[in-house]
């Protein structure tokens, strides 16, 4: 697929992916083998009919294609960009067996994008009966999932939102030039255009419990995601210019510190950045500071090979220029009157599997080394958001923080349903989508009169 | 949707503005915040609530200009509407019978221990508040804090009304006679000024409780910019806090962090002014 030049890459927030025209689309559309028992299928956890949208793709029925996907997966254009199909439908590709798989993610895109452009939208179902008003807290992938079958389904839906755009992690967390904001909003026009109200600054909780929602709702969807930054509390952590990833991702993403100053809110990233960690998160604050001017170097414990960042991701950081570090682990940050001058790390060697699989490092005595910095980002990983437990004690959690849900998504509390990392602890957008969804049917079918 | 009702100058760079927001009045203590955006290209900063009218459904602001935001803020007239008000955000202040009580609030600080002194006269305390600032033109709210404390004392740096000197002095003064009385103390203003009450009542063993002002972007847990070290362990202002045990805070991180945007926030002030003057 085309992707932005490099020099420009660097120079701007643009989408790095161009995606592919209908010539390079329906070209790689031919590739499927059309199987009979589609494993890509079964791979998906949106269970999107992949051939059978390819097959309307390559005989040029665009429309019925996005009909096809829509039935399913609520948001192409943003799965199509954000998926890891190399871990799900693609991996599954019969043709992966044998070479390259389809590029099942690049069409999902290209059909996304089509339906956003012609503004496709399916007829809504006509459902018997009184119909349901459910509220959703949290306007993330999971909310806006389950949003979108309610609607379908007539039922009557409001999303409250607790910050002032929204989207939830896919405006605030995952950077333009790999989701751009447009195609969120473009989404959330299409949801607000079949009638679902948006609410912006509510935080569920604190504006208005659970208990209040519940008088004038029928059930409630919570999918407030896993929005707590976890920070190492080593020694130096709470000097100036060592941020969370969050913190620097909402930064640059929802209050365009990237901008600044004709945009209000600042951001530090100094000459040498070090950011610690190996997933997307990772990957993203690292491509956000390179486009800030920042020399940056990737610090994780593990290798390489165990990072659980997307290939695609790790591919574009080093096209980009950022610098990886392997087995090396923060002991201290250190400091020279309240500012960030380095990290001392200590060397790590893997030792045997742990519970994840992947061999667990241990550190090397003496092997401490100073790498000189001006910010540190943790992206050591999120945990989920504690407001709506904390304030809800009906709303059972287990040891992690995670809401309990049964096998419909409802929580301990009737008329309450929860999905997407609210609930998993930290997964992918693809994954709170279909959770979203599972549970917008748990509702109509528990709760349908 | 955010509608400026009332706005006026209250003292020297000190504007009250009361703001439509009914859900957040609804459910407004003592000790609540809110995060306030201007504009559409503003940043998110915390304000503390002095008052709410829940039958009005409106709540009253106090703040300080220190920045172009507040600046920007101090401009708009009745009538106009703010971007954004959330809330009400942090942990409200404990309130209870403790006995007698010393509430402390230092320039800007006089506004969030305003309905703190309420709210603890309220519960059956014996009140004594102490307020103070650089000069006499940056005090507000003398007039109705004397009218509910039991004791009020004022502190100006340079003398120009009440004891000549700081807030910690007084609290230093009352403490040297009475502080066997004392049960507890609640400190609101700048860091430094905490920091010092935190050591005139440590030695007295009087539980201090002190509401920190760090920087915020969210307000609601996701950033981690407000975290604070309190008894060694990390702590989020805005969802652990705003209020914390003063004897455990670790406030050299917290003043050092807070001076972090410094040279930013100048330079977003000169552009914006520079842009007015300009026009």
């Amino acid at each position: 697929m085309r992707k932005l030049p490099l020099d420009k890459r660097l120079r701007s927030f643009d989408e790095v992916a161009l995606g592919y025209d209908l010539k390079e689309a329906t070209l790689e559309a031919q590739r499927c083998l059309q199987c009979k028992d589609p494993p890509c299928v079964k791979a998906c956890p949106l269970h999107v009919n992949i051939p059978k949208f390819i097959k309307l793709l390559r005989e040029g029925k665009l429309k019925e294609a996005a009909n096809v996907i829509l039935e399913q997966n609520p948001f192409p254009s943003i799965c199509g960009r954000v998926c890891p199909q190399e871990e799900l439908c693609q991996s599954a590709c019969a043709l992966s067996k044998i070479g390259e798989p389809v590029a099942i993610g690049r069409l999902e895109r290209f059909i996304g994008d089509y339906i956003l452009e012609n503004n496709i939208t399916l007829p809504k179902k006509t459902v018997s009966g009184n119909k349901l008003k459910i509220a959703i807290v949290g306007s993330g992938p999971a909310g806006l999932s389950a949003a979108y079958f309610l609607s379908m389904h007539s039922c009557e839906v409001t999303v409250f939102e607790a910050l002032h755009e929204f989207g939830g992690v896919l405006v605030y967390g995952i950077p333009n030039f790999r989701l751009p904001k447009e195609i969120v909003y473009k989404e959330i026009e299409r949801l607000k255009a079949s009638g679902v109200k948006f609410v912006k600054n509510v935080i569920v909780g604190k504006t208005v419990t659970v208990k209040e929602i519940l008088e004038f709702y029928d059930a409630v969807f919570i999918g407030t995601g896993a929005g707590l930054p976890n920070i190492l509390n080593i020694p130096g952590t709470n000097l100036c210019e060592v941020y969370s990833a969050n913190e620097f991702l909402i930064r640059i993403n929802l209050m365009r510190a990237y901008k600044f100053p004709n945009y209000d809110t600042p951001i530090k990233v100094g000459r040498k950045v070090i950011v610690i960690g190996g997933g997307n998160v990772a990957m993203d604050v690292a491509r956000c500071a390179r486009r800030l001017g920042a020399d940056v170097t990737i610090v994780y414990r593990r290798t390489e090979k165990e990072m659980p960042a997307r290939r695609e991701e790790i591919e574009n950081a080093k096209e980009e220029g950022v610098k990886f570090k392997f087995l090396a682990s923060p002991v201290r940050i250190i400091g020279e009157n309240g500012h960030v001058k380095g990290v001392e790390f200590i060397r790590m060697k893997l030792g045997e599997p742990d519970e994840s699989g992947r061999r667990r490092p241990i550190p090397i005595p003496g092997s401490e080394f100073v790498m000189e910095c001006d910010t540190v980002v943790f992206a050591i990983g999120q945990s989920p958001n504690p407001l709506i437990p904390n304030t809800t004690p009906e709303i059972k959690t287990n040891q992690w923080g995670c809401i309990i849900i049964d096998k419909n998504n409802m929580t301990t509390m009737p008329r309450v349903f929860a999905g997407g990392d609210i609930v998993s602890g930290a997964a992918t957008v693809v994954e709170a989508v279909a959770d979203g969804k599972k549970a917008a049917f748990s509702m109509m079918k528990l709760l349908g009169k | 949707m955010y509608e400026i009702l009332e706005i006026k100058e209250i003292a020297k760079e000190t504007y009250m503005a009361k703001v439509k927001a009914p859900l957040i009045a609804k459910k407004f203590k003592p000790g609540h915040f809110v995060i306030v955006r201007v504009h559409e290209k503003g940043e998110r900063i915390p304000l503390t609530i002095v008052k709410a009218d829940k039958r009005e459904g409106n709540i009253t602001l106090i703040f300080k200009v220190v920045g172009k935001t507040t600046l920007m803020l101090s401009r708009m007239s009745c009538g106009d509407s703010l971007a954004d008000i959330v809330g009400p955000l942090g942990n409200p202040s404990e309130i209870d019978k403790f006995g007698n009580v010393i509430c402390i609030g230092g320039g800007v600080g006089i506004a969030p221990i305003y309905p703190i002194v309420k709210a603890l006269k309220n519960a059956g305390n014996y009140v004594i508040t102490i307020i103070g600032a650089r000069s006499s033109d940056y005090l507000f709210l003398e007039k109705e804090l004397s009218e509910i404390s039991d004791e009020l004392y004022i502190a100006t740096d340079d003398g120009s009304k009440g004891f000549k000197g700081f807030v910690t002095d007084v609290l230093k003064s009352i403490l040297e006679k009475r502080g066997d009385q004392i049960n507890r103390v609640i400190v609101i203003g700048p860091t430094i000024m905490m920091k010092i009450a935190a050591e005139i009542t440590r030695p007295l063993k009087i539980k201090t409780i002190a509401s920190l002002n760090p920087i915020m972007v969210d307000g609601t847990g996701m950033c981690g910019a407000c975290r604070v070290k309190v008894a060694g362990e990390i702590k989020f202002a805005c969802v652990h806090g705003p209020e914390f045990d003063a004897h455990e805070v670790d406030f050299d991180e917290l003043i050092n962090r807070l001076n972090m945007y410094k040279e930013l926030e100048y330079q977003a002030l000169e552009k914006y002014l520079g842009e007015k003057s300009e026009k």
